[in-house]
């Protein structure tokens, strides 16, 4: 019977969990867990520059790895620099825990030195929270946390664990572990079968169906399932933001992503769809334009854990709760029990009609023998990588450039903060995924607005020895902010230059990494190529894009999915 | 639509919160709420009465069932053959005066209500009943004295029939 003290049983009890990495930032009130952490050999520490890049990293490590993300911080300010980065997860089901210290309990609620309500501020932003009364709690709200976090809908679970619970001089028996059970949470994974049956035998009888995937089938690993299906139905399939990998990009039938920034085809194949089977979605207002008008031929038959989410905006026709993985490899049984195959005479005339579409080229741009365009940067990593590197973003027009123009063929290799958009999400995120998948490179894709937002974990790079490639889009503006106030502002460009930005070059240097600067569209492959060979550096490519580049196509605020500006004009 | 939607939860530090805040963050509106533990005291009970569409409804309950503290949900429109409900009133009045006095017993006669504590001054008036009766006898009272503070429990209720709201 092992006898410890809260502290060391935190730590423990994260070792019996898996932890292999813990991202974190010291303080006050989180003093006698750090020194228990001290004696770990099981848990690596990773420390950050600033409790928001702490806690995005947790949530990168988790994108990239699907483990849970875990990060510790102390009370007071430590609690609230990770509210962004805890709203984040939560809007794009990130599994994380966040364990924040917090003044002892006879302290709390006197106002005391660095004491914040943690539980009452991260409440509306949290899947679930726990505030410890007792060292005891401590083992057994962790194991729950975890549970919480990474089952059913996935999301972030905040620990506030008051310091007088982590006390060294009082020690406690160690409970050992045991599986979390739970009677209030119990979530649905197995779909409803007569709903599949249902469902699958409207797939077959369509004439226009649509697969949309979302986040949910990356989460719960879908992608082989989601691609089955496709083929055997022939099924065009379309993306929105968070479900970008879960289907091959550079597949035949992938139309692409769909939504506000959706290409042509996928947003023309939604409105003139008369199924759309829309699996691991929330049908967001950036994916929908206008709901009345959203696909007015099509029924909707809708997969998610969350029954929450199932109608919340899009009346679902048939709805099925369940995990996407398992629900759609019960459609491939439930096709296969009734011999369902996909109507070939409709599919060649529906394929016929996408074949127009794609044909209009949506995506291409004229390029400037002087100025490089933000396309082009994104066709050239692609290039350059194989379309083989996990690729972060920030948030903006880079982001959505990259969502256009990356073909992402596997699940984890696209991170970025769909739900929430955070700008400042991506390089923290970028460590993280490189701490949880050393195999591939990581390269963040940022602007030069985004960037500044979390810069100063160079630092956390520059120690821990990080060799991400970091692509500043640097159009010297707040682009996607830019681009709306030149299309609807009457081009009155309020507080959006960025004229003033350090020389990242520089920077880097300064934070012992290495830079280089790029303005000559006919160098940019070259510095692009130069930046990857560097597998062991850390290098900033800071590229000087056109200032005036738009995102196209982009849909027209209050209309269907099929009403887009194609071109600036 | 006026609705009541029963809530079993983990009687845990902070689950009231969390179904407090649901409404507020949601924009759903809580006309009153009523919350106590029951046989189990592991277990709290709570009865909310809302405003509400059928399509709103549907939505709060799913989130209400989305906390991890939350046990059951159970909500039924307001038509009165399903739900048996009962609301605690308690008035403060002024009564001084034989005519007063009279008339204020008079008026718990008729309504089943009870004076509960007497001064030379004021009467405690009690009335049980449900919502729109607590609201006629209150109206009833307003016409004959002075009130001085009025205190309604918010609404208790069970649903008639099979169904039982368990853990």
């Amino acid at each position: 019977m092992a006898m410890m003290s809260g502290a060391q049983m935190l730590v423990r009890t994260l070792e019996d969990l898996g932890v292999e990495y813990l991202f974190g930032y010291p303080g006050g009130a989180v003093l006698d867990i750090y020194d228990a952490l001290h004696d770990s050999k099981k848990i690596h520490h990773v420390l950050g520059r600033h409790e928001q890049g702490v806690a995005h990293e947790a949530d990168g490590y988790a994108r990239a790895t699907g483990k849970v993300g875990v990060c510790l911080v102390t009370s007071g300010p430590g609690a609230t620099n990770t509210v962004t980065s805890i709203a984040t997860a939560y809007m794009d089901s990130v599994p994380m825990v966040v364990i924040t210290g917090q003044v002892g309990t006879p302290l709390i609620g006197s106002d005391a030195f660095q004491e914040v309500d943690t539980i009452g501020i991260t409440r509306p932003i949290v899947k679930h929270s726990y505030l410890c009364q007792k060292a005891t709690d401590i083992p057994k709200y962790l194991r729950q946390a975890f549970y919480l976090a990474s089952t059913g809908r996935p999301g972030p679970v905040v620990v506030d664990v008051p310091k007088d619970c982590v006390r060294p001089s009082v020690k406690f028996e160690y409970p050992e572990p045991e599986p979390v059970k739970m009677r209030s949470y119990n979530p649905t994974t197995q779909g409803h079968r007569g709903q599949v049956r249902r469902a699958a035998r409207m797939l077959a009888e369509a004439e226009r169906p649509v697969l949309m995937l979302g986040g949910g089938v990356i989460s719960s690993e879908g992608s082989e399932e989601a691609r089955a299906l496709a083929r055997m139905f022939r099924l065009p399939v379309v993306s929105t933001l968070m479900g970008l990998g879960a289907y091959p990009g550079s597949d035949a039938q992938f139309l692409g992503m769909l939504g506000m920034h959706g290409t042509y085809e996928a947003n023309m194949a939604m409105d003139k769809a008369d199924l759309v089977l829309a699996v691991g979605v929330r049908f967001d207002d950036r994916v929908t334009n206008s709901v009345p008008k959203f696909c007015p031929a099509a029924k909707i038959v809708h997969v998610d854990i969350d029954p929450a989410s199932i109608s919340k905006t899009v009346e679902a026709d048939i709805p099925i709760v369940g995990d996407a993985k398992t629900v759609l490899s019960q459609f491939l049984d439930s096709a296969g029990e009734q011999k369902l195959s996909c109507n070939a005479k409709a599919m060649d005339e529906w394929w016929g009609h996408i074949s127009k579409w794609r044909a209009a080229k949506c995506l291409a741009y004229d390029k400037d023998p002087k100025v490089i365009k933000p396309q082009q940067v994104i066709e050239s990593l692609y290039r350059a990588t194989g379309g083989d590197a996990i690729i972060v973003t920030d948030v903006g027009q880079h982001q959505m450039f990259v969502a256009q123009y990356y073909k992402f063929d596997t699940p984890r290799s696209f991170l970025s903060s769909g739900g929430l958009g955070t700008m400042g999400y991506g390089f923290p995120a970028a460590i993280g995924a490189w701490v949880g998948q050393r195999s591939r490179p990581v390269c963040l894709v940022t602007g030069d607005g985004s960037f500044q937002m979390n810069i100063q974990e160079l630092s956390t790079c520059r120690q821990f020895h990080i060799p991400i490639k970091i692509f500043i889009l640097d159009n010297h503006t707040l682009g996607m902010v830019r681009q709306w106030q030149m299309m609807f502002y009457r081009g009155r460009i309020s507080w959006t230059d960025l004229n003033d930005n350090p020389d990242f070059v520089a920077v880097a240097k300064a934070y012992g990494h290495e830079g280089q600067y790029v303005d000559d569209p006919s160098k940019l492959d070259a510095a692009i190529d130069a930046a990857l060979s560097k597998k062991d550096s850390l290098v900033i490519t800071d590229i000087r894009c056109d200032t005036d580049a738009k995102v196209l196509p982009m849909q027209q605020g209050g209309g269907s999915m099929s009403d887009m500006f194609m071109s600036e004009a | 639509m006026r609705q009541i939607i029963s809530i079993l939860l983990e009687n845990e530090t902070g689950a009231l919160s969390r179904v407090v805040g649901l409404f507020s963050q949601r924009g759903y509106n809580i006309e009153n709420i009523t919350a106590a533990p029951t046989e189990d005291p592991s277990v709290t009970r709570i009865t909310i009465l809302t405003q509400s569409d059928k399509v709103e409804l549907g939505r709060i309950t799913k989130q209400l069932h989305k906390l991890v503290n939350v046990i059951r949900v159970y909500a039924q429109e307001d038509d009165s053959s399903g739900v048996v409900e009962r609301e605690i009133l308690f008035l403060k009045v002024q009564a001084i005066g034989h005519g007063v006095r009279a008339e204020l017993k008079n008026l718990c006669d008729i309504f089943k209500a009870e004076i509960v504590d007497v001064t030379p001054e004021q009467y405690i008036l009690q009335y049980v009943g449900a919502s729109s009766d607590v609201d006629r006898f209150l109206k009833a009272v307003e016409d004959s004295a002075d009130v001085i503070e009025t205190v309604r429990s918010g609404v208790c209720g069970i649903f008639r029939g099979d169904h039982s709201l368990r853990v």
